[in-house]
């Protein structure tokens, strides 16, 4: 039972998630990211290291370092609400591979002890990595950004080759459920265009059957203020429901996947 | 086939023009009820207390004007104005003569009264003075109960001034064999009677006095009768003719026979619904399990063709109507407490019958519907949730609760049941229960519950502790000691529990006052023939006549005595970082906040007694300069600080609602000191004393009387609400607090206790929602939390929302993909989540 002291970094565990995965779930969420997503609505999860944010002015640490048997003794007090809904675990970040170790023991401590598991990833990392979490690992919940990489790499800091070759391996390996998750940003990614070519991309994947359309928002901006950082893109305003919807259709016009606009 | 028919029956036009008409005007206070029974009671003086009220009765069924409002299929109203409301002189008149020029104006329930009105009313009284159950109660109380009711200790102020109520009758038995049926075997008793029986004359007395009321009633259904016979005659529309031409064939079948199909049957329901309320002035006269006990007839008629379901819904939705017609004028003080015009009629679908089946059946969907349908506070409708509860009938339920109705309350047989076996029922009789009123449950037709005999506040005592017995400068309680010279947390947590111990005590004096009153002034033959074992023992539930007999106080505050007396354990005793003389002196000054009108006048009764006992004589001008003193008296800034530090240290004390297993088992520790105590006190009827934990909406009232409390509540802001964490103490979201709540000893509240949820309508859309709104009550259940009520907020709390953030901690909304706190988002994004929000889902 080593894998019960392995230790990593969290910034936060959210309990009652609805809108991330089946039932009700518990998120975990990893510190650090090898991607700057302007929009990114954590940007405390980015950094690797410990930081200080003011909420609400007054200074809050973000980061904590944890054994995987201390995140398991908060996941298991929802147990009840995980059998009755179906729900479970979900690791967060920032991107969980960045602490692929943690991750991976997180994941099989809670398999272990019967928990349903999910991880919400880009899945930017070496497939080495993400092959040895696949066995514990019930759904994969995949961010597809943008099929064009100069732009992925002009909005992300990152072009996007190495995650969509992932997503074709993931989707292969036939080891765990996939879900392909779009966040809708105006400016970046919303023309009919850019999401018809991840929908066409999504549903050449084995076993994708659905896919989940995020409308862009503001949860994080404060919190750039907080951080002491600029937030890039101040001027842009959530999508319409309108334009989701219109989204929405391409998305089932285009290709045989169940399209869900939300969590 | 489906085992039963969920589908959603349409509304007929006829439920929008009901509801108009009854909401068209304030309701009206009316004298006829007073000015009959008086004239009665004139006549009567010389019979047996039990005979006065049967004629009482009968002379006001025989006199009370009656009315056939339009449209209406289910007839029988108490008041010719809409929502209109009788008086009942015969428990307590006074406070409405008093209050006859404010009542059309106050805040909480207006009723309007009209100048003959108050002049008939107050002739009327006259009768009264010295003849009420409310006066005999207070020479039976002692002078200690009375002074700490006056100190706002516990309040039995329900029973005090009106009826008792609180119970379900055999609605079962009158739909079956109707008066007739129930004249038939009282009949059979009487002549069992013989003149040599050492409680024949009680007995024969009491039987005789049911077969007037039972007469009483037949007649005035025929009153009925003849009326839309009369009004059939003169109409000329002939959809309505027939239908006035059908009302008069039911009244005259029903209640006097049996039921021969559900349109009668629902007819029959209503008059024993509207009756037993012109009877007494109780409130939370519960239908119970409507569902079951109609079932019978529906299936019959729609199996033989003669019913269609969009008719039975029609009739359902006409009773749910009708209970929103039925009104009560309570005094200003308790309207605040029972805010909304509530008459707590609680109506319960699904459950198990008494081997244990589920008895989900079409009429269980079918009430939810017209929950929706009639969209009124009444009847308050609650549903049964157990292991084989089918999840089509919690979806349904769901889908109403995300309407943001605040119905229905859902209800734990897994709690329930075995708490009841706790206090006598047998298994069969536990298996039937209904709820009374809020959270009360019973077995219906068997039950003298006295379900809502009082609000105790648990904080008072904890004031008590510190001011050793004594409130406004006068010895109310016992003397627990100087708390500066207490030196562990036992000894102080003693004291508390000695102070609860006393008053508790007292507490039951009062209510066992007020019972014997009722017993000796206001025994009720007509509802006590409708409960057993009435009948067979010769006695009214009043004095004893019911097989079950409780009376149930609820205490509420226990998640500010939990975090009271957890901060003091902590901050004072283990950490040392405060003293309990400083934690005293803080508390006295709302730790620095500022003093309201309350605290001074508080103060200054307390400095002017003193001078009084010393023989200087103070008049009203000089006390009212010395308040404005006191108010205005700004502390040290270096003091100021001192308790505003203190507040900020027990801020950082954990509290309860957040699933610390240390914190939650304290809590459920401290609920004992109310819930033990109480089990050891016996009622005059012959039953025990059960406890509940909840608060109707008596928290903020009460709050109001309550002093800042070592939680760092300040001075008069509401107290918790029934088994909830403190609003806004608890932060890891829904789960956390249910699983905290869940932790307390819910079997041992065996009068029922009360947990509320507030969520944004976002966290309920769609079916996943749904879904997942089912399983978080599920789960609670799981974990033996007894009851689940849900607040799904409007756009108007969201807009309280941003303005006072701090009653609002705990709302969770959904923003696209994320569940967030409200209050932690910033202006613009609330903004936008309340523009959202009136989107609806």
């Amino acid at each position: 039972m080593d894998y019960l002291q392995t230790k990593g970094r969290i910034f936060d565990i959210q309990r009652y998630s609805i809108h991330d995965g089946t039932g009700i779930r518990t998120i975990c969420f990893l510190k650090g990211c090898v991607l700057r997503c302007k929009w990114c609505c954590n940007p405390e999860s980015q950094e690797y290291g410990i930081q200080e944010m003011l909420v609400r002015g007054k200074p809050k640490t973000i980061g904590q370092d944890v054994t995987v048997a201390e995140v398991m003794e908060t996941v298991e007090k929802d147990r009840p609400y995980y059998n009755r809904s179906g729900g479970g675990l979900t690791l967060s970040g920032g991107e969980s591979l960045c602490q692929p170790e943690f991750a991976r023991d997180l994941l099989r401590a809670a398999k272990a002890v019967g928990i349903n598991t999910a991880m919400e990833s880009m899945g930017c990392a070496k497939w080495e990595v993400i092959e040895q979490i696949l066995p514990y690992l019930d759904h994969y919940l995949m961010d597809i950004k943008h099929i064009d990489s100069a732009k992925h790499k002009e909005f992300t800091g990152k072009g996007n080759e190495l995650m969509l070759e992932n997503a074709g391996k993931i989707a292969f390996s036939g080891m765990t459920k996939l879900s392909i998750r779009v966040p809708v940003i105006p400016t970046f990614n919303d023309s009919p265009e850019e999401i018809r070519n991840i929908a066409l991309f999504a549903d050449k994947l084995p076993g994708v059957d659905e896919i989940y359309l995020l409308p862009y928002h503001r949860l994080g901006q404060d919190k750039y203020e907080g951080l002491g950082r600029k937030y890039e893109l101040p001027d842009i305003l959530p999508p319409e429901p309108e334009r989701m919807q219109m989204l929405k259709k391409i998305v089932e016009n285009c290709s045989k996947l169940v399209c869900h606009i939300g969590g | 086939m489906e085992k039963y028919y969920t589908q959603e029956i349409p509304k007929t036009d006829r439920i929008p023009k009901l509801v108009a008409h009854l909401y068209a005007k304030m309701p009206e206070i009316e004298s006829a009820r007073a000015r009959l029974i008086t004239e009665s009671y004139r006549e009567t003086e010389s019979f047996p207390i039990v005979m006065r009220r049967a004629k009482a009765f009968e002379h006001i069924l025989d006199n009370i004007p009656i009315i056939i409002r339009e449209n209406e299929l289910i007839v029988g109203s108490t008041t010719i104005a809409p929502r209109g409301c009788q008086t009942y002189p015969e428990f307590s008149y006074k406070w409405l003569e008093a209050e006859f020029e404010t009542v059309a104006t106050r805040k909480a329930d207006p009723f309007y009264i009209a100048d003959h009105t108050k002049k008939e009313l107050l002739e009327a009284d006259a009768y009264w003075e010295g003849k009420t159950t409310s006066e005999l109660a207070t020479s039976l109380m002692t002078e200690e109960t009375k002074k700490a009711i006056d100190h706002n200790i516990f309040t039995p102020g329900n029973y005090f001034y009106n009826g008792v109520g609180h119970v379900t009758v055999q609605y079962d038995k009158v739909l079956a064999v109707g008066y007739e049926g129930i004249i038939a075997q009282v009949e059979e008793e009487l002549a069992r009677c013989n003149p040599g029986d050492q409680d024949y004359c009680t007995r024969s007395q009491f039987l005789q006095a049911v077969l007037i009321s039972c007469h009483a009633v037949i007649r005035y259904a025929r009153r009925y009768a003849e009326l839309a016979e009369k009004e059939a005659a003169a109409c000329a529309d002939g959809n309505r003719k027939r239908e006035l031409q059908q009302i008069a064939a039911n009244c005259r079948q029903v209640p006097a026979k049996g039921a021969t199909g559900f349109y009668e049957a629902c007819q029959s329901f209503w008059f024993v619904q509207q009756l037993l309320q012109i009877e007494s002035s109780g409130h939370s006269i519960s239908p119970g399990r409507f569902d079951q006990y109609m079932y019978p007839y529906y299936k019959k008629d729609l199996e033989s063709g003669k019913l269609t379901r969009e008719f039975a819904q029609e009739l359902l939705d006409c009773i749910w109507v009708k209970l929103n017609d039925l009104n009560k004028c309570r005094d200003a003080a308790s309207a605040e407490g029972f805010a909304g015009y509530s008459l707590f009629q609680n109506l319960i679908v699904g459950g198990q019958d008494k081997d244990g089946n589920d008895v989900t059946n079409d009429l269980s969907f079918m009430c939810i519907t017209a929950a929706k349908h009639v969209f009124l506070p009444q009847p308050s409708l609650s549903i049964r949730v157990w292991n084989k509860t089918p999840h089509a009938l919690m979806l349904k339920a769901a889908d109403l609760t995300r309407t943001g109705i605040g119905l229905p309350a859902y209800y734990n047989d897994e709690v329930i049941i075995p708490s009841l076996l706790s206090r006598g029922l047998t298994i069969e009789d536990a298996r039937e229960y209904n709820i009374i009123g809020c959270v009360e449950p019973q077995k219906a037709g068997k039950t003298e519950g006295w379900h809502d005999a009082a609000f105790y506040n648990m904080c008072r005592p904890l004031e008590l502790v510190f001011s050793n017995g004594y409130d406004k400068g006068e010895k109310i309680s016992i003397e627990t000691g100087r708390v500066e010279e207490m030196t562990t947390f036992e000894e102080f947590y003693d004291a508390y529990k000695k102070q609860m111990d006393y008053n508790i005590s007292l507490l039951v004096n009062a209510d066992n006052a007020i019972d014997v009153a009722h017993a000796t002034r206001c025994p009720l033959p007509f509802l006590s023939c409708m409960v057993d074992d009435c009948i067979k023992r010769g006695k009214t539930v009043q004095e004893g006549g019911a097989v079950y007999n409780f009376t149930g106080p609820q205490g509420f505050g226990i998640a500010n005595m939990a975090d009271s007396l957890y901060a003091i354990k902590k901050l004072v005793f283990e950490e040392k970082k405060v003293t309990l003389g400083e934690y005293k002196r803080a508390l006295a000054v709302n730790f620095g906040q500022g003093l309201d009108e309350i605290s001074a006048a508080e103060i200054v009764t307390q400095i002017v007694r003193e001078m009084e006992a010393k023989g200087m004589k103070v008049d009203e001008s000089q006390i009212a300069a010395m308040i404005s003193t006191v108010m205005n008296t700004q502390l040290p800034a270096e003091e100021k600080q001192r308790y505003e530090a203190l507040r900020a240290m027990i801020d950082e004390v954990p509290k309860f609602g957040n699933d610390i297993e240390e914190v939650d088992l304290f809590a459920r520790d401290v609920a004992y000191t109310y819930t033990r105590p109480l089990l050891n006190y016996k009622n005059p009827r012959g039953g025990q004393f059960q406890a509940g934990l909840y608060p109707v909406s008596a928290n903020v009232p009460l709050g109001a009387q309550t002093g800042a409390t070592p939680d760092g509540r300040l001075a008069h802001t509401p107290v918790a609400d029934g088994v909830s964490p403190s609003a806004g103490k608890d932060v890891h979201g829904p789960t956390a607090a249910a699983n905290s709540v869940s932790k307390l000893d819910h079997g041992i509240a065996s009068n029922g206790t009360l947990f509320n949820q507030k969520f944004h309508p976002t966290a309920l859309s769609g079916e996943k929602g749904l879904e997942n709104f089912v399983a978080l009550i599920r789960s609670y259940f799981d974990q033996k939390g007894s009851h689940m009520q849900f607040n799904v907020v409007d756009r108007d709390t969201l807009l309280d929302a941003q303005k006072n953030p701090e009653k609002y901690a705990h709302l969770v909304v959904r923003v696209a993909g994320y569940s967030a706190l409200f209050t932690t988002l910033s202006k613009s994004l609330q903004d936008d989540i309340i523009r959202r929000t009136e989107q609806g889902f």
